[in-house]
């Protein structure tokens, strides 16, 4: 098949560490990649940027929430409220004439800063009650985003988002936002991956593993979670600038309620705690299932010849995504992003699958 | 300010408190057993008020008769959740068994619209709505009923927990290797809170319903049982009444004090503050035992 090699054998240190040793995964990152560019050429308008765009987008903030959580394994039950953070930093400034550019870097330092406030709460606890105090948080930024009528402009109000304006071009076109969700996805996507080789990304998984050993070893682990919390949230920041940039065009206070923490972390945890790959199907599974089962009940509906009430089809798809989750997590602890890696591990040594890998 | 506002606000907050208490009762108890910190009972509270309603209307029981059953179909689903869903969690780390009790809250929370659908319907349950007079204070009658059914179940939990049963729990959450190797059947235990705090979700479910109606809303009980839960101290049921009664008292007083001050809605506020000083200050809560790990 594809994969298949017969052993690995690195004649210098360069191979050895390279991001992706085998031909047949660059060539799929290679084809992905093409398709990636060429997609404003091949796909029609309506699944660009309502189905890519948003999937991209929401791919760069799981990772960032797969930072803290996967490989930092610490607790953020409010990272809607930093993704709100950002967005409204972001909107201000540049309602405020201050270039977007520079705009999402100040969104993402508001988010990064508030965010490790989150972190100084938090880091005084561990576990259970690192979650709740996250949550907590997400419940006293909802509130005061939706009730400082300086932030949100009142309980009610929809603040308009500026056009994005990249070195004084305006971008209007959809392939132009595409573009911009697919560079922030591709470079929170490169980040994460050469995270793992780096001095950073080995320390937050010593962190993850067993804080004292990480101590004992001579690593800080205090300063490694304040770290992995800012960064997080600098991603998470940026994100949800770009999402109301890019998406939504227009930023209220739900669109960053507790569900919508919720859904960040289903996405992780469906696609797989500390997968790269994972994060892009877990949210690709988590945005496309509510229209997949509504047309999948409509279908049954008219195949079976029974019909159900408004209520039951606007509530049936929110009870599904319950079970799917429930599911995931009896059946594939590790999500997504561990079956790929079976499938792939199979195929690495097909057709001897007695070979250890 | 005047006085007697501030003591009927002070008086009608401890009773809606002991009614947040219910709520963090069954939190409690699981947490007890298991450590599992349930954020499903929000939707486990209004799942039993819609069971209950669905034998009152549907099935045309008189209330009394419509709360038993419902209390015996809640406790039946208690223990199929905890065989279903969290048995086979144990061991792994806590971020999948809270996403776990998450993806439960809304599975159940979607469940219970999709098959009663969403629009709110009133809980008969023959309290009167005239308000009881004591001295200048008006006192609520629906949370005065709710606070001593919290007060009573209190009661039956300390009686309870003298019975072999009781003890038998008692153990586990002492320990649950050394429970195990005395015999005692720790999944049978940790089942067995899972239904009793599915019943008192059942009676927290009735009294929030014939307060303010049931529907979805019943379901974000959750933040003030959370709050309760951590403040009274994870694993003490005693705590939990307490602490409601506390959380009830500083909502009330301060609601009265904020609300016109920040326009409106400060309840959720004091309650998110409230749950993050009580983990920055003491995370082990007024009568918590656990050692809790800090940084």
């Amino acid at each position: 098949m594809l994969f298949r090699q017969a052993g690995i054998f690195h004649t210098d240190y360069a191979s050895d560490r390279a991001l992706f040793p085998i031909a047949a995964d660059r060539c799929m990152i290679g084809l992905l990649l093409l398709f990636g560019l060429a997609a404003p050429l091949l796909l029609n308008s309506l699944y660009l940027s309502s189905y890519l765009l948003p999937w991209l987008v929401w791919t760069a903030g799981a990772l960032g929430l797969n930072l803290i959580l996967g490989w930092a394994g610490q607790f953020h039950l409010g990272y809607a409220a930093v993704m709100g953070i950002g967005a409204y930093a972001a909107v201000h400034a540049t309602r405020f004439g201050i270039p977007w550019e520079i705009a999402i870097i100040l969104a993402g330092s508001t988010a990064a800063v508030i965010g490790s406030g989150f972190a100084f709460a938090a880091l005084r606890v561990k576990g259970l009650y690192l979650a709740l105090s996250t949550l907590a948080l997400q419940f006293v930024m909802d509130w005061t985003i939706s009730h400082v009528p300086a932030i949100s402009g009142g309980t009610q109000a929809t603040l308009q988002a500026p056009d994005i304006r990249l070195l004084g071009f305006p971008i209007t076109s959809d392939a132009g936002l595409y573009y911009v969700a697919l560079v922030w996805c591709l470079l929170v996507t490169s980040f994460m991956l050469n995270l793992g080789r780096t001095a950073l990304g080995r320390a937050l998984v010593a962190v993850r593993e067993k804080d004292y050993a990480a101590a004992v070893i001579g690593v800080n682990s205090f300063y490694f979670k304040l770290v992995a919390f800012s960064t997080s949230s600098f991603i998470g920041g940026v994100t949800g600038a770009i999402l109301i940039g890019t998406f939504y065009h227009a930023v209220t206070p739900e669109q960053f309620s507790v569900d919508v923490s919720i859904q960040a972390l289903a996405m992780v945890i469906v696609g797989g705690l500390g997968s790269i790959i994972g994060s892009y199907f877990g949210a690709a599974f988590i945005l496309l299932m509510p229209g997949a089962i509504n047309s999948l009940i409509s279908w049954a509906a008219t195949r079976f010849g029974f019909s159900l009430g408004i209520e039951t089809l606007a509530h049936l798809p929110q009870a599904l995504y319950g079970a799917l989750i429930i599911s995931f997590l009896l059946i594939e602890p590790l999500g997504l992003g561990k079956i790929y890696n079976n499938l792939r591990d199979y195929l690495l040594v097909w057709p001897f699958g007695y070979v250890k890998k | 300010m005047d006085w007697a506002l501030l003591c009927e606000s002070a008086v009608n907050g401890a009773l809606v408190g002991l009614m947040y208490s219910l709520v963090a009762m069954g939190i409690v108890l699981i947490y007890k057993s298991s450590s599992v910190p349930n954020l499903a009972q929000g939707a486990m509270t209004m799942l039993g008020a819609y069971v209950v309603l669905g034998f009152a209307n549907n099935a045309g029981a008189p209330i009394w008769l419509a709360i038993a059953l419902g209390i015996v179909t809640m406790f039946g689903i208690g223990m199929a959740i905890e065989r279903i869903a969290l048995r086979r969690l144990a061991g792994r780390p806590i971020v999948m068994i809270l996403m776990m009790t998450l993806g439960l809250e809304i599975f159940l929370r979607g469940g219970a619209m999709t098959i009663w659908g969403g629009t709110g319907r009133p809980m008969q349950l023959g309290i009167s709505d005239a308000p009881l007079f004591i001295g200048p204070m008006l006192i609520n009658r629906a949370y005065a009923v709710g606070a001593a059914v919290a007060v009573a179940m209190f009661g039956l939990f300390a009686l309870f927990f003298r019975t072999r049963t009781g003890v038998v729990l008692r153990a586990i959450s002492d320990d649950y290797t050394a429970a195990w190797s005395v015999g005692i059947s720790v999944e049978r235990g940790v089942a067995m809170s899972w239904a009793m705090s599915a019943v008192v979700a059942t009676v927290a479910g009735v009294l929030w319903g014939s307060v303010q109606g049931v529907d979805q809303s019943l379901a974000q009980l959750l933040l003030k049982g959370v709050t309760v839960a951590v403040l009274g101290g994870l694993d003490s049921i005693g705590g939990a009444l307490l602490a409601g009664m506390l959380l009830g008292v500083v909502e009330g007083v301060a609601s009265s004090f904020l609300d016109s001050l920040l326009g409106g809605a400060s309840r959720d506020l004091v309650d998110a503050a409230m749950l993050i000083l009580t983990i920055l200050i003491r995370p082990n809560g007024l009568y918590g035992r656990h050692y809790i790990e800090r940084i």
